[in-house]
């Protein structure tokens, strides 16, 4: 221990760290700042686990379109920890984007963004932004078939920017196919560009907090005005503030190392996202899908009205983000108690409940066909041999990656399990031969006895037994 | 400091701003080069190929397959990725069509269904038709084609760089 001291004091008295860290440290915040506090201190731990497991990463990760797939499959199921290590990188991509949500909910529903504080919110909300650009990049870093199709349905919606985006779709791609240019590109995104970008930011955020102060906890009986505040807020750290450290740091390392510890556990437990298929893109077979975070803009997508997309795909991240930019700066003051905002509350309600529910669409994706449904047997395709024809149809046509019978197939369709109850065998003709409401027509694929089968089968669909009787006629 | 030594105000000034000055050429110096060798790619000419994918014999008529080929613009290290697929039809007359696998929503990978002679896609239910009209689902567009020809019994497709609707 001498000895160390003895080193400390030596670096000291020629750095004056303490002189300069102490003072940091130990500025006062607000008494009973709680447990309500740490988020943001929590996404800084996420964010540097992703660095020091990225670093790692980055050791053995070959960023070549050729070999890039070969390296990580290396690093998943041979190399040393590496499963455990990739799993951490994911978990931590997880958490930093769940943690960041958190504290951006705190911040907004306590109005901390409020005087004088403003500017700290809109970092706050550069760094959301690249805390899910970085979410994407690095899923397409897997460059595993979901990574290289998904590359291409992110160049799909920059190209729907006006005038500029097949430029941006091409930029996106480092040329004009996903290629070798490709990888490269979004690696040196997600390795240098963005976490640079990052660094600095949150550098600004850590300044702006030192220089204007943690916001205390709102009372309903102190509105911000912008004329008194800083003065106030001054007085009250002067009579009743506490250092930072350890008096409200102790609980940021408490909720930190549990962040670190079910990043951690849940790498051990579950391990990292499997690959897919090698990147070939000639491998039709694929469903790219982006991580868990993203499942609710993907169910956005799904379910435009026709026509729109190109306007929601521009518009609407476009809209949310000038949204939350401009808001500290037309509400800076004012109340700041959530008791006192219901708007405010029920805003976050909404959005959240909407995320939700898209989030829970998007992991069942309705809309998508089922091309794993299997062949109907047993009592659903039993009766006359046209009937069983009919059954037979139903799967080789496709039509059972859309709809549902008796449990089986897709779900983009309605589920036509008791289908005669609802149509009689014209109406169930008309509909299959000239299709309508998001339907396909069959008229020219489909031959008249196939038709005939079809029908038969779909008419023993009842309410009842199933297995007879039918619409009347 | 006497003030013989001491700048005058005005030096002081013209001193700032030719040290902002020669911080801005310097920097524009290094980020030029850097800017345009990042943007570069939005100059290259549109890069297109012919590529074969086999012989006119080798396709049955009214039949839909998958085609394999380079693409238009590949690198030396882009491995798998420098390949791309087509589906080509064989239409009844023996004329060809060649569709690009991207749906026209969002570029997914869309499926041939033969039985149903249908184009699916994966990702939000686009459907096409054999033509690659559109069917049903939120595509905008038909399925994009590329040109193909058939010179000396060998059927070529026009690689092309990536659909972007």
């Amino acid at each position: 221990m001498r000895i160390l001291r003895t080193v400390w004091e030596w670096f000291d008295a020629r750095t004056d760290a303490s002189k300069m860290i102490g003072p940091i440290a130990k500025h006062p915040v607000p008494r009973n700042t709680g447990w309500m506090y740490v988020f943001g201190s929590a996404t800084l731990f996420a964010f540097l686990i992703q660095v020091v497991t990225g670093i790692a990463l980055a050791t053995a990760y070959v960023s070549s379109a050729g070999q890039a797939f070969q390296s990580l499959s290396w690093i998943t199921n041979t190399a040393f920890l590496g499963r455990l290590l990739r799993g951490m990188h994911y978990f931590g991509a997880s958490a930093m984007v769940l943690l960041v949500g958190i504290h951006m909910i705190r911040t907004f529903l306590t109005g901390s963004y409020k005087f004088p504080r403003e500017l700290n919110w809109v970092v706050g909300v550069l760094l959301l932004g690249l805390t899910i650009l970085m979410g994407f990049t690095g899923q397409l870093l897997r460059w595993d078939q979901n990574g290289v199709w998904s590359t291409i349905v992110a160049a799909e919606q920059a190209g729907r920017v006006p005038l500029v985006g097949h430029q941006l779709a091409r930029f996106l791609l480092g040329g004009q196919t996903v290629g070798g240019a490709t990888l490269s590109r979004f690696f040196a995104y997600h390795v240098f560009f963005i976490p640079a970008i990052i660094f600095a930011m949150v550098g600004l955020h850590v300044v702006l907090a030192l220089r204007h102060g943690i916001s205390e906890p709102p009372s309903a009986n102190r509105p911000v005005d912008p004329k008194t505040y800083r003065a106030w807020y001054e007085d009250m750290l002067h009579r009743e503030g506490v250092p930072f450290w350890p008096d409200a740091a102790w609980r940021d390392a408490v909720f930190g190392l549990l962040v670190v510890a079910c990043v951690v556990f849940l790498a051990w437990k579950f391990g990292p996202p499997a690959l897919t298929s090698p990147p070939d893109p000639t491998i039709i077979q694929a469903y790219p899908r982006p991580d868990w975070y993203l499942l609710w803009y993907f169910a956005v997508l799904a379910q435009l009205p026709h026509g729109t997309e190109s306007v929601v795909i521009v518009g609407a991240p476009l809209l949310a983000g000038v949204c939350l930019l401009v808001l500290p700066l037309v509400f800076n003051r004012g109340q700041r108690a959530p008791s006192r905002r219901p708007w405010a509350v029920a805003s976050v309600v909404l959005i959240v409940t909407g995320v939700g529910v898209l989030w829970y669409q998007g992991e069942q994706s309705p809309w998508s066909p089922d091309f794993n449904a299997k062949p109907l047997t047993g009592a659903v395709a039993q009766g006359s041999p046209e009937v069983v024809q009919g059954a037979q149809l139903f799967h080789n046509q496709g039509c059972e990656y859309c709809h549902t019978i008796a449990g089986n197939g897709g779900k983009r369709g309605p589920d036509l399990t008791a289908i005669a109850s609802r149509l009689t065998p014209q109406q169930l003709t008309l509909r299959i031969l000239n299709g309508g409401n998001n339907m396909p027509a069959f008229a020219s694929s489909l031959k008249p006895d196939d038709v005939t089968a079809l029908v038969a089968f779909l008419n023993t669909r009842t309410l009842g037994d199933g297995a007879s009787g039918g619409a009347s006629q | 400091m006497s003030d013989a030594e001491m700048l005058s105000p005005e030096r002081r000034t013209l001193l700032s701003r030719l040290s902002l000055a020669l911080g801005t050429v310097a920097a524009a110096l290094v980020g030029v080069p850097v800017v345009g060798f990042l943007l570069a790619p939005l100059f290259a000419p549109i890069a297109q190929k012919w590529r074969t994918v086999g012989t006119a014999q080798s396709f049955q008529k009214g039949e839909t397959v998958e085609v394999r080929f380079e693409d238009a613009s590949p690198v030396a290290w882009a491995g798998v990725t420098g390949q791309t697929a087509a589906w080509l039809r064989c239409e009844t007359d023996g004329s060809f069509k060649a569709f690009a696998v991207n749906c026209t929503h969002l570029g997914c990978p869309v499926r041939w269904l033969a039985s149903a002679e249908l184009f699916m896609c994966p990702c939000h239910g686009g459907v096409y038709y054999k033509d690659g009209t559109v069917a049903a689902g939120p595509p905008p567009h038909p399925l994009i084609q590329y040109q193909v020809r058939v010179r000396q019994g060998q059927v070529e497709v026009l690689a092309s760089p990536t659909p972007i609707t």
